[in-house]
């Protein structure tokens, strides 16, 4: 783990020109309360440019709180993904960070003794505006979950594209989109001569990268998932962390993960949430490179080298 | 080079040194049952029975305890106890097919299902007349009670369990009261509303509807149990791509709970498929083949058993058994027609 970390390490503080680059985006940092993704990611100017987004568009989190029934669970969370961004969000089990990124599709308010405050804003708007239709909001924020969750009824062509039916979206080229999203999902060499059997007959890493290729259909702009690896085997989830790596070229992904060696892999920024018993709170956030080797609470730094959580 | 034949085999199969035991056991309990039964005041199928139950349980229990402890006669014990419980189960119900079956395959030909009893005495011999008339009263008020409350019972599932409105649980507590209303009642009910209140004479749309109150309860109820076992899972991926909930319940709820769906539908036939009482006084009954089911008399399988049986002549009686045969061959192919379309596509993980 360590090798594989300082590994990792060496290779993004190869891409950070400078180590006087690094230290002025703490500054920044400082300056700027609460901690925000967008100061941290000014500071990386190497990495933004030599990095191209297309259409891409920001998603930021603004002083959220959250509660269920009288019990507040996640205490003003601020963070900035910016476009064609890996997020990944780590910390221990039950300190809000499913609850955090439910809340950034507005998957949160099926739970009916749920409430928020904050703001959550897609490309500078607000999602949870009055007017906005939710349905857009998640065709364009899609999610993928802990357990893969194929449609049984459907074929795996059907799953595919059951994203444009169930939004009610006509294209003319399906076979396209079809084909183009189980490539980007990397999936479509194992499926493509058995795209019409169902979904439920894949293995569980398969029918995993089959709901990504899924989410991919509607061509969302940010793609949050959940604990996407922790019910796969070493090779499915190498599969499809290739998979996240190829789709951050065109959207921005937030990603929750309790593998420290998988957040270190894939994520350009990483925040640890940390629960002391009461709410959720994000202790810090930075590039991953910094979180997994300086980071600036020590509480961070103990989490990271496994020493609690 | 030695080469391993490997043979498949099943080592967890008692050997046959190991099964005499129970051999030798199985026979003394039998010869002791018939002994028993043979010496004292105990006589009879009921007495032979119960002193077989009774042996079974010792004898079982004490080779258990002989070969190995007191938890192994306890277990005995309990599979005895199982094995009896399923023969309570199996016995009566094969008794019964095998009564309908000999009694009804008496008169059964294929001509019965192309008359009616419009020109056929009570007394005649089964060679003359038929049931189509209440082979077709029957599909009629089948159809049209399935018609009726398969919407009723899945909107009202929907509503308890994917809506979960404001009055979900008074919906569920009035269905689950519903479903204990005694069907005499539900025919009363049509009676005293449908016909004296609003007018309308007897009709097979009125023993259906009578029906239907009846089914609604059934599917409204095991259909809630099949949504309630869709994962939530599926749910949120549909949400989580953009759909409204009634595509989401449309396009991946109903068709994930296919099967189940079915089920409640084959549940609710299955109750309301020799319903008589309610039959009684929205039927009006009649003896001529009655296409209309919105107006005129009509007859229907129970009613027709129930008719015949109570003129209580021997030909007549015939005839009843007759129809219960032809009733329970018609609820079979209702159930494996369901079951043949409600198949689940896809389901094999």
């Amino acid at each position: 783990m360590i090798n594989e970390e300082n590994r990792e390490m060496r290779d993004s503080m190869s891409k950070i020109e400078t180590t006087s680059a690094a230290s002025s985006g703490a500054d920044i940092r400082k300056e700027v309360k609460p901690s925000s993704l967008a100061s941290v990611a000014a500071s990386h100017e190497s990495k933004s440019k030599s990095r191209e987004i297309r259409d891409g568009v920001g998603l930021e989190a603004r002083g959220i709180h959250a509660w269920f029934g009288k019990k507040l669970v996640l205490e003003d969370i601020s963070l900035d993904f910016a476009p064609g961004t890996v997020t990944a969000l780590i910390g221990p089990s039950g300190c809000g960070k499913s609850t955090f990124i439910r809340i950034l599709n507005r998957m949160h308010e099926f739970i009916p003794t749920a409430a928020l405050a904050g703001d959550v804003l897609l490309g500078g708007k607000d999602i949870y505006g009055s007017g906005v239709d939710v349905t857009k909001i998640r065709l364009k924020i899609g999610m993928v979950f802990q357990k893969p969750n194929p449609f049984p009824s459907m074929t795996i062509r059907e799953n595919v594209l059951s994203g444009l039916r169930l939004a009610q979206i006509k294209l003319s080229n399906e076979d396209e989109l079809l084909e183009s999203c189980l490539l980007r999902a990397g999936l479509w060499d194992e499926v493509k001569d058995r795209l019409n059997e169902y979904g439920g007959a894949l293995s569980g890493g398969q029918q995993q990268r089959l709901c990504i290729a899924r989410s991919l259909a509607v061509n969302p702009k940010v793609l949050l998932m959940d604990e996407p690896c922790s019910a796969l085997d070493p090779g499915s989830t190498l599969r499809i962390e290739e998979t996240i790596r190829e789709l951050s070229e065109s959207i921005s992904i937030v990603i929750v993960t309790h593998n420290m060696q998988q957040a270190a892999r894939v994520s350009d920024y990483t925040g640890f949430f940390l629960s002391d018993g009461g709410p959720g709170k994000l202790i810090e956030v930075g590039s991953t490179s910094e979180i997994f080797s300086t980071p600036k609470d020590q509480r961070t730094l103990d989490y990271v080298t496994g020493r609690f959580g | 080079m030695a080469t391993i034949s490997v043979v498949p085999s099943k080592p967890w199969r008692p050997k046959l040194s190991r099964v005499w035991p129970d051999i030798l056991g199985a026979l003394f309990t039998a010869l002791s049952s018939v002994a028993i039964v043979a010496v004292t005041p105990l006589k009879g199928r009921l007495g032979f029975s119960i002193t077989l139950i009774v042996m079974a349980v010792i004898t079982s229990a004490s080779i258990s305890w002989l070969r190995r402890d007191r938890k192994a006669a306890l277990n005995s014990v309990s599979t005895v106890f199982v094995y009896v419980a399923a023969a309570f189960v199996i016995i009566p119900l094969a008794s019964l097919l095998f009564e309908i079956v000999s009694k009804g395959i008496v008169g059964f030909s294929f001509g019965i299902f192309t008359k009616d009893m419009s020109l056929t005495s009570a007394d005649s011999p089964l060679s003359e007349g038929g049931l189509l008339h209440a082979v077709i009263g029957t599909l009629y008020i089948v159809l049209l009670a399935t018609v009726i409350s398969t919407p009723v019972g899945f909107l009202a599932s929907l509503y308890i369990v994917e809506v979960q409105g404001r009055f979900a649980s008074l919906v569920r507590f009035f269905v689950q009261a519903m479903s204990g209303v005694p069907s005499i009642v539900a025919g009363l009910f049509i009676y005293a509303v449908w016909m004296i209140g609003l007018g309308n004479s007897y009709n097979v749309a009125a023993g259906a509807g009578a029906l239907a109150i009846l089914m609604i309860p059934t599917v409204a109820r095991t259909a809630e149990e099949v949504l309630k076992l869709i994962p939530n899972d599926l749910r949120e991926a549909g949400l989580a791509l953009g759909a409204t909930q009634w595509r989401t319940v449309a396009m991946i709820i109903l068709p994930a709970a296919k099967s189940g769906l079915v089920t409640a539908i084959i549940l609710g036939i299955a109750r309301v498929a020799g319903e008589t009482a309610p039959l009684l006084l929205t039927l009006g009954g009649a003896d001529a083949i009655n296409l209309n089911p919105f107006e005129g008399n009509s007859s229907a399988l129970p009613f027709y058993v129930w008719k015949n049986y109570s003129l209580g002549n021997p030909e007549s009686i015939q005839r009843a058994w007759l129809g219960v045969f032809v009733l329970m061959i018609m609820v079979f192919m209702f159930f494996s027609l369901a079951r043949y379309f409600g198949r689940a596509k896809g389901a094999n993980r």
